[in-house]
């Protein structure tokens, strides 16, 4: 196994991984609460809508 | 498919197929202003005034790079298998700036066809490969030489 | 058959129903593929002969750039089944892609050029590759702002699946780029037509980072997908049954 310093390129290797896990959290979790929002909305739609 | 969906599709493709000749004859046209960088031919071939500043790209000449005593400037050879010209230049090299690689290069050329450069950036090639079968690699074409 | 397809996959509450099935399976193929790719690529790989170990944002740029053209030609893809065959998953497909699309679009620049900084010398430069691919970062933001500002939501749909398919010409400008004119940025190392040139050591967490992240954007556009379509059927007796339960 390789040290972390990477030969010297450890600060553009590390933040180039750092950032793609970045973007792949930031595509996936916003997902599950927009779900909770939405099933909000329907449930406030249906109950206008028996009303 | 019905007839109406088979035409949609038509007409689809059409367009793309209209849109990119169209495309395809601006890039075309503006070949010259696309291409990032003169190569050492084109650049000889073309005539720019030694004010204006110019891209030119190729490759290292093997043993054709020299420090001065201070190590801050740096002269070479650039060629593309027909023409070469010489390059010199005071700054920090990139660190995949070798023998033999590619570099891209702004600066200016003067009437000595002399190239001036302002920076060099290193052009590395599509290869990857572990040190030791690059060094394998190298045995193997020197002793074919 | 066509008929069949519809019913059993295209009609939105079918496809509520078995994506649900699906997504546990791509999930762990996803985690799969990225935990091995992660590791393999940053410890087991050896390092390259010119680069060191920089060349390791090889595994989240290679595949961050080629995931961010799939996603605009699976758009393409959707358009033409939302144009043609009015089908209305594609459309919801299509709209969904684009935000995932962009992210991905954005790595490959940002990744790009943590790249370029140490080993070309620069951050950025307008070579054909780099600005063919901010153009197509462009054609999702402008995807994007097409649909949010039309209220129609057929309207919407037929105009987003026009402009992806427009946009479609891009993507053979970038994958040529490189070929077509003299650039900064290096060759194709994986062609579907030749051998790559990279050694299988450093290939395979390559392939395995590209399948993750492909696994990735399926997994988000169907969790995505999911909550649309919920969202388009607000009036439908499935929605309110399931909200029910």
């Amino acid at each position: 196994m390789n040290n972390f310093s990477m030969g010297g390129y450890g600060y553009y290797v590390w933040s180039a991984y750092f950032i793609t896990l970045f973007v792949f959290g930031i595509n996936l979790f916003p997902i599950f609460f927009e779900k909770i929002k939405i099933k909000k909305i329907i449930r406030e739609h249906l109950l206008k809508k028996r009303l | 498919m019905n007839r109406k969906q088979k035409n949609k599709l038509a007409i689809i493709i059409s367009i793309i197929i209209i849109l990119s000749i169209a495309i395809g004859l601006v890039l075309y046209a503006l070949k010259q202003n696309i291409n990032l960088f003169y190569t050492p031919t084109q650049l000889v071939n073309t005539k720019v005034s030694p004010n204006q500043n110019v891209r030119l790209g190729g490759y290292v000449e093997k043993h054709s790079v020299h420090y001065d005593a201070s190590g801050e400037s740096v002269s070479f050879i650039v060629s593309d298998q027909f023409h070469s010209l010489p390059v010199s230049y005071h700054g920090v090299l990139p660190s995949l700036f070798r023998e033999g690689q590619g570099v891209v290069m702004t600066g200016k050329l003067n009437s000595q066809n002399q190239f001036n450069a302002s920076e060099v950036l290193a052009k590395h090639d599509e290869k990857y490969m572990p040190p030791v079968l690059a060094k394998e690699l190298n045995k193997q074409s020197e002793k074919k030489s | 058959m066509w008929h069949w397809l519809n019913q059993k996959f295209l009609a939105p509450k079918s496809f509520y129903a078995n994506s649900a099935k699906l997504i546990p399976w791509i999930a762990l193929a996803f985690a799969l593929c990225f935990s091995y790719g992660l590791f393999a690529g940053l410890f087991i790989a050896p390092a390259d002969y010119q680069q060191g170990d920089g060349f390791r944002i090889i595994y989240v740029h290679v595949p961050s750039a080629f995931t961010a053209m799939a996603i605009y030609f699976s758009m393409a893809v959707f358009a033409v089944f939302t144009l043609v065959f009015r089908v209305k998953v594609a459309a919801i497909g299509m709209s969904c892609s684009a935000k995932i699309g962009a992210w991905f679009t954005f790595l490959a620049l940002i990744t790009g050029s943590i790249w370029g900084k140490p080993m070309w010398g620069t951050w950025w430069i307008w070579d054909a590759r780099l600005t063919s691919v901010l153009i197509l970062l462009f054609l999702y933001f402008g995807f994007i702002a097409l649909q949010s500002v039309i209220p129609n939501q057929q309207t919407r749909d037929r105009a987003g699946a026009l402009m992806a398919i427009v946009g479609v010409i891009n993507l053979p400008i970038i994958h040529y780029s490189v070929i077509w004119w003299n650039t900064l940025h290096q060759g194709p190392t994986l062609s579907k037509f030749a051998k790559p040139s990279i050694a299988p050591a450093m290939l395979y967490p390559l392939l395995a980072m590209i399948a993750a992240f492909l696994l990735f954007y399926a997994l988000t556009l169907l969790l995505r997908m999911r909550n649309q379509i919920l969202l388009r059927e607000i009036n439908s007796q499935w929605v309110a049954e399931l909200i029910h339960e």
